[in-house]
């Protein structure tokens, strides 16, 4: 079968790449477009590593075809500090030990900056079931908890 | 003992090492390389629990086009079963050679019986479905009581138990005077039998190496592992190829727990790759990764206390069956060696049983059988608390180890911190805190104490002054959970200098020396030994650096805040000489400052936690929740206190999900039933609260900085304290986990029984 030509825009890039109709989006992130910062734990949508932003929408790029981001805007991990100025959260997560083997970091931080988008106050339950779709196995969620509320509330005094 | 005191970075919160590739991305986990020509491998594997293979055709595979190499057992080295044990570290190179590739029979669903190199996935995968496998089906068994009634289909007929085929392929035991005797002593006995389910490790990064074999035979492998050396030495053994040809490169690991301390792709993308002569990548789902990685085992314990009137325990008998899956080798050391160890019992038998069975061979989780004994003891100890109307924590200060006490599986305990980690329990927030109103939902609250043996064993260090005048660490143990941090703050503590000079990496198999896996809680404890002993050596030089610039001798020279100063005026009046400057002279005074050292460390105490557990129970939907916890531990030094908190909350966080949800389910057929993150249920962020730490500290006087290991012990505990909890909040017992809304709903729903089963 024939490849599929997508014109799309990643991390504020126009960019274009080709792909197999049936290719995930987390293909042809960590393949063709060669961004591994997106990982893959389950290939289900159950553990969030690959998330994703979706026109600010947040998903997990392996329930997503590579061919749907035609037209549109996706975010990455790569995308999330500007230069060598880190993001608010990556810092936090740095500063509070919010991450050990960091395989969940990237779908972590993803999924809490889309939080505080949508969310800048968010309640301790709010970012608990915000981030229940992104699996941690090392930290028992304490101190990422602490670091996007910690965040949440240095971004407001700002 | 020879403790660093007025700490300027150990026990400082600082930045890990690895920390910024691993916000924004850049970290290397295994599956994030690629090399040009690489070629993808795919493993074939077994539908049945049980079949001999009568015969394997691979011609259509190797037919189709794209395909570029198949292997099968006849590629992999054969141990010989009747040579006798071969051993790596625990594990049977006879079993090794087994698992990673089915010979004469295949032992479990997944269990690989060959595997496809093809130019993309898709191509291997359908290749794999051409090969042709001629299966002899065979009667199964995989639940403990099956495989060991005596009419049980045997896995391994070689192996006797009582002089008879059997699947029980091995026993141990540990026991302190009389049972028999200990008994008749006690004023109350209480004697439970438990068991518990298979459990995955749960690691989110699936298994996966990349391998690239040159005509010569040179061999390189990056791979997410628990060892790169262990990597490199199975890989040899079941390729023939020698380790001096083989480089294994440590990619960040995304999760380990036990679960990646054996190989089971690496052996196969070698021979693969060198049948194709191209690099070959392969990457597990997370299907292949429930079904044929670990998890650890199956339990059924049977667990006997008595006590006399006044709360102290006279006797104790402890019966653990575990299984090991398809080969020998379940955690039963562990099981029977740790769970009474908190205790000070004049009369004790703690006996262990390995159970072959068909499911996959156990891989070790978190303390290996540690928490599955004290599961069962623990509960036992609450019961028995119960009966003689004690606290459960004033009961288990009264028989509580210490220094002195003589351990059933051999040690006298020198200074440890058991009695600590229960007083702290005792007077902690926690503890006095109200459980309040749970407005309709039950509330209740438990404790429960652990122990894990810790490890040291082979470490290697080079730590490396650069020319300009910092400092370059290589260590040789995959860093799992933080350990580079501590690392850092070890060094910058003892060359007076700011951490984040310190630049901590993990060396490969041909750029550092030896070092045994990251398992046991040996790795702080022990890559600081040989850290500090090379750190001291280079403090050693450059002192004598100085004392050569100076023309003093170099006992007269002393290092302090990352300088060189005379020890007192009578020395000379010099200005200090900071690390850079000395790093600048060196060329012309002596060449290179470095050092590397090389140790077995001993001295590896054992790790003791007590913690406190409160749970919700809505009786209407039988969901039991954790709504506050406290871990207790004896820590010996906090290197890095947030990663040492780290340590015991993901170990709660993990045994929370074992005492509630987590289980291996089976269909009729014999397969894993949800080997899926969404079935296969771990706790996310909503079903966990906080997780409190207490961090006692009773330094390890056999070590420079008095470190103990910590990652283990705090998944010991946690069955029971969240199982006592439930039976405070119900007054009803449950023996068996997990503790599932549906079980709980069960036990709510018939409340004239006493207790699920």
């Amino acid at each position: 079968m024939a490849k599929v030509h997508v014109t799309t825009t990643i991390n504020g890039e126009p960019m274009e790449f080709l792909c197999e109709p049936s290719d995930t989006m987390l293909d042809a992130l960590r393949g063709t477009l060669n961004l591994t910062g997106s990982k893959e734990g389950c290939a289900s949508g159950d553990c969030g590593a690959c998330s994703i932003t979706l026109d600010d929408r947040l998903v997990c790029s392996c329930l997503m075809l590579a061919v749907e981001s035609e037209g549109h805007e996706i975010r990455t991990i790569e995308g999330m500090a500007q230069g060598d100025r880190l993001h608010p959260l990556q810092q936090k997560f740095l500063e509070m030990a919010a991450l050990q083997c960091g395989i969940c970091t990237s779908g972590m931080l993803v999924a809490s900056d889309a939080l505080l988008k949508k969310n800048p106050d968010p309640s301790e339950e709010e970012v608990r079931f915000w981030l229940a779709g992104n699996l941690c196995r090392c930290t028992g969620y304490d101190k990422i908890v602490r670091a996007v509320m910690e965040t949440a509330a240095e971004m407001r005094a700002q | 003992m020879n403790l660093v005191t007025n700490n300027k970075w150990i026990g400082q919160r600082t930045i890990r090492p690895d920390g910024m590739d691993k916000v924004t991305g850049r970290a290397q986990f295994a599956a994030d390389t690629t090399m040009p020509g690489m070629i993808w491998g795919k493993v074939l594997r077994s539908p049945h629990p049980h079949a001999r293979i009568r015969s394997i055709n691979t011609a259509k595979a190797e037919a189709l086009p794209g395909v570029k190499a198949v292997v099968t057992s006849k590629d992999i080295v054969d141990f010989p079963i009747e040579k006798g044990a071969v051993m790596l570290g625990i594990q049977d190179m006879r079993w090794m050679c087994r698992n990673v590739m089915a010979r004469d029979k295949a032992l479990f669903p997944g269990h690989p019986v060959a595997a496809v190199a093809a130019t993309t996935e898709a191509i291997a995968a359908e290749a794999c479905k051409l090969i042709e496998v001629d299966y002899e089906v065979l009667p199964w068994s995989i639940e403990i009581d099956d495989a060991i009634k005596s009419d049980a289909p045997i896995l391994h007929e070689f192996n006797k138990f009582d002089g008879k085929p059997s699947n029980i392929a091995g026993r141990l035991e540990h026991k302190k005077g009389d049972i028999a005797d200990g008994f008749k002593k006690a004023d109350v006995v209480i004697e439970r039998t438990f068991t518990t389910r298979p459990v995955h490790q749960g690691y989110i990064e699936p298994h996966a190496c990349l391998i690239s074999v040159a005509p010569d035979g040179k061999t390189t492998i990056w791979s997410s592992s628990q060892g790169q050396f262990m990597v490199r030495a199975m890989t040899s053994m079941l390729t023939g190829i020698p380790q001096s040809d083989i480089r294994a490169i440590p990619a960040e690991i995304g999760g380990g727990f036990g679960g990646k301390t054996i190989v089971y792709l690496e052996p196969l993308a070698t021979l693969l790759a060198k049948k194709s002569g191209r690099p070959v990548k392969m990457v597990m789902t997370r299907e292949e990764v429930m079904r044929a990685t670990g998890p650890t085992s199956g339990s059924k314990s049977t667990v006997k206390i008595g006590a006399t009137k006044d709360g102290k325990i006279v006797a104790a008998h402890g019966t653990f069956y575990l299984q090991a899956g398809a080969f020998p080798g379940s955690p039963i050391r562990g099981a029977a060696g740790c769970s009474f160890t908190p205790y000070d019992i004049p009369n004790l038998l703690s006996e262990g049983f390995d159970v072959c069975s068909n499911r996959s061979k156990v891989a070790a989780y978190r303390a290996p059988g540690a928490p599955i004994g004290a599961y069962a003891v623990e509960c036992v100890m609450d019961e028995v608390a119960e009966r003689l109307k004690m606290d459960p924590l004033d009961f288990r200060l009264k028989n509580a180890a210490r220094e002195g006490t003589k351990a059933a599986h051999g040690p006298v305990f020198p200074r440890i911190g058991y009695v600590e980690t229960v007083e702290a329990a005792r007077s902690s927030p926690h503890y006095a805190a109200p459980l309040g109103d749970g407005q309709g939902k039950l509330r209740g609250r438990g404790t429960a104490s652990g122990f894990w043996f810790n490890a040291g064993g082979e470490s290697s260090a080079q730590v490396n002054i650069t020319e300009d005048g910092n400092v370059v660490v290589t260590t040789g143990h995959p860093d799992i959970g933080g350990s580079r941090a501590g690392i850092a703050n070890i060094c910058a503590e003892l060359l007076g200098i700011d951490y984040r000079r310190v630049s901590v990496i993990i060396g490969d198999t041909q750029t550092v020396g030896f070092s045994n896996l990251t398992g046991g809680s040996r790795v702080l404890f022990a890559s600081s030994m040989v850290v500090t002993q090379s750190t001291e050596k280079i403090i050693q030089t450059l002192r004598e650096r100085a004392a050569k610039i100076w023309e003093i001798d170099p006992e007269a020279v002393k290092w302090e805040d990352g300088a060189a100063h005379p020890v007192s005026p009578n020395a000379g009046q010099f200005e200090p000489l900071t690390l850079q400057q000395l790093a600048e002279k060196a060329p012309a005074m002596g060449g290179p400052i470095g050092a590397g050292v090389q140790l077995n460390t001993q001295g590896a105490d054992g790790g003791f936690g007590t913690h406190v557990c409160d749970v919700e129970i809505d009786v209407d939907l039988g969901i039991a929740r954790v709504i506050r916890y406290t871990a207790v531990q004896d820590v010996g030094r906090a290197i890095h206190p947030g990663y040492v908190e780290g340590q015991l909350q993901g170990g709660v966080a993990q045994g929370i999900g074992w005492a509630l949800n987590e289980e291996y389910i089976y269909t009729k057929e014999g397969k894993v039933d949800n080997p899926g993150f969404l079935d296969y249920r771990m706790p996310v962020c909503s079903d966990l609260p906080m997780l409190d730490c207490i961090l006692v500290e009773i330094p390890n006087p056999k070590h420079p900085q008095g470190v103990k290991g910590v990652g283990e012990v705090p998944l010991v505990p946690v069955m029971a304290a969240v199982a006592n909890a439930i039976y405070n909040a119900l007054g009803k017992r449950f023996y068996a986990l997990p503790m599932s809304p549906p079980k709980v709903l069960e036990v709510l729903e018939a409340p004239t029984r006493e207790a699920a089963e």
